[in-house]
């Protein structure tokens, strides 16, 4: 929960309502934008960029290399798999 | 745990060990009695343990292991709350996982949930705000919980609930703030704590300027640090260098995610929709001032406080738990009389033992044989 996983963001699903599709280690997951984006207008800028996505909001905005390190982290840490599965489910 | 050859950069590594080895050689008050540094977030107590880096340090230097895992400092009577939600009719409550195995003075959320309650785990409050547009029949409960990594993704649902007009979804405001803990910790006789390294993502949303009574009034550094094992031990050596000088600053060795003045999308985001309370109680810690969140008034629709009559009891934790007196570094996590015995994983009487950030846990896990002769 607190640590974060890093995804790419694919595609804007939303502009106005700042929802984005992201693809983190395979899993697609729609997160909301509202903390790295200040207009709707710029949200197609984002497209192929990195973020550290905390409970399905993207938090901040980082480089590729820095998400890659990241998510092998959190593979060693054992944190990766369960964060996917919630992912995956959504609601359970 | 893991060895140093095993890490991404050994070579590094060996070298901020070597470093920080000669360093702590030159802090006269270090020879006598070990400093004190305390992570303040459990995402650091997990990667500490994970590899074994407290083995790798001088004896000089001992790592506190701070309250900065939310689901560990939750009081016994907030699940007990939770609970009584769940068990109201037409109530879906939703959380997230990690919150399920928290024991409450009769039951966990788990057991709740084996007994017949619709409790769900979600990933993210706007899942359980599209399972209430889902439910139009429903209440649908989100168990608010965390420091101010995750307050901004809660308030920014609930704005979106208003503007839907979703009235069928609530929220149980748990949501706990990192600074006052701190203060508490530094304004408490039990401890004394020599430098801090600083939560890495709470940081990413209030920055760094929220730390600086630490140096300004306590006289004592932090250095907000990244997850990484080499991030920590940049941050440790750091410290070191301040405190051997004599001087205390606020510094952030996690540049590459922590903007010096946070995010204020978030931060403007959470000061709509919340306001300090009084004091929020802290499973071992008691009461600190100003130290939780409520809802706004203005959000009064959705605050699952004002809607429902609950509990809201005090309850001591068992007096053999030992959580509080481990929450503030006083005993080490095999020092309470119930690790590993009556309290292990799979049957945890303190929160400490459920979250893999957990403390009790993590010793548990990845547990340092030397420590157990402490
Ligand atoms: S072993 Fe269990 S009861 Fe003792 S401090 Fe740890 S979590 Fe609390």
């Amino acid at each position: 929960m607190c640590l974060g996983i890093p995804g790419c963001i694919t595609e804007i699903v939303d502009a106005d309502q700042m929802l984005a599709m992201v693809d983190v280690s395979g899993v697609k997951r729609e997160v909301n934008l509202a903390c790295v984006l200040s207009a709707p207008a710029d949200a197609d800028q984002l497209i192929g960029r990195w973020t550290l996505v905390h409970v399905g909001f993207a938090m901040s905005l980082i480089d590729e290399d820095e998400a890659r390190k990241t998510l092998e982290l959190l593979a060693e840490l054992g944190e990766i798999e369960e964060e996917l599965a919630a992912m995956r489910d959504g609601a359970r | 745990m893991k060895f140093v050859d095993e890490f991404r950069d050994p070579q590094m590594a060996k070298a901020l060990l070597a470093q920080i080895h000669a360093l702590v050689k030159e802090i006269p008050r270090a020879q006598h009695k070990p400093l004190q540094i305390m992570e303040v977030c459990g995402g650091h107590t997990h990667s500490i343990f994970r590899y074994g880096l407290e083995q790798l340090l001088p004896r000089e230097i001992e790592l506190i292991h701070g309250p900065g895992c939310p689901v560990c400092v939750l009081p016994m009577g907030r699940v007990d709350d939770c609970v009584a939600i769940a068990e109201q009719p037409d109530v879906i409550f939703t959380t997230f996982g990690d919150a399920m195995r928290v024991p409450g003075s009769k039951k966990s959320l788990q057991q709740a949930k084996a007994e017949g309650c619709d409790i769900r785990m979600v990933y993210s409050p706007m899942d359980a705000l599209a399972l209430a547009k889902r439910n139009p029949d429903k209440t649908v409960v989100f168990f608010g919980l965390g420091f101010e990594t995750t307050m901004p993704s809660t308030a920014l649902t609930l704005q979106q609930a208003r503007a839907q007009g979703v009235d069928n979804f609530q929220l149980f405001c748990n949501h706990i703030t990192i600074i006052p803990t701190i203060k508490a910790i530094l304004d408490s006789p039990d401890m004394y704590i020599d430098g801090f390294l600083g939560p890495g993502h709470v940081s990413m949303v209030i920055g760094q300027k929220p730390y600086e009574f630490i140096s300004a009034h306590y006289q004592r550094p932090l250095v907000v640090a990244g997850f990484e094992p080499l991030d920590v031990l940049q941050s440790i050596h750091m410290l070191l260098l301040q405190i051997r000088e004599g001087e205390a600053r606020i510094e952030n060795q996690y540049t590459r995610i922590v903007p010096e003045g946070g995010n204020h999308q978030a931060l403007k985001a959470v000061s709509e929709v919340f306001e300090l309370r009084e004091f929020f109680e802290w499973r071992g810690l008691g009461s600190i001032d100003h130290s939780g969140v409520r809802i706004r008034e203005s959000y009064a629709q959705f605050d699952a406080e004002r809607q429902f009559v609950l509990p809201n009891l005090k309850i001591a934790d068992p007096k053999s738990c030992q959580c509080g007196e481990v929450l503030k570094g006083v005993i080490k996590p095999q020092q309470c009389k119930v690790f590993g015995k009556q309290c292990s994983p799979e049957t945890p009487l303190g929160a400490l033992m459920v979250s893999t950030e957990g403390a009790c846990s993590a010793y548990y896990s990845y547990g340092r044989i030397d420590a157990v002769a402490v």
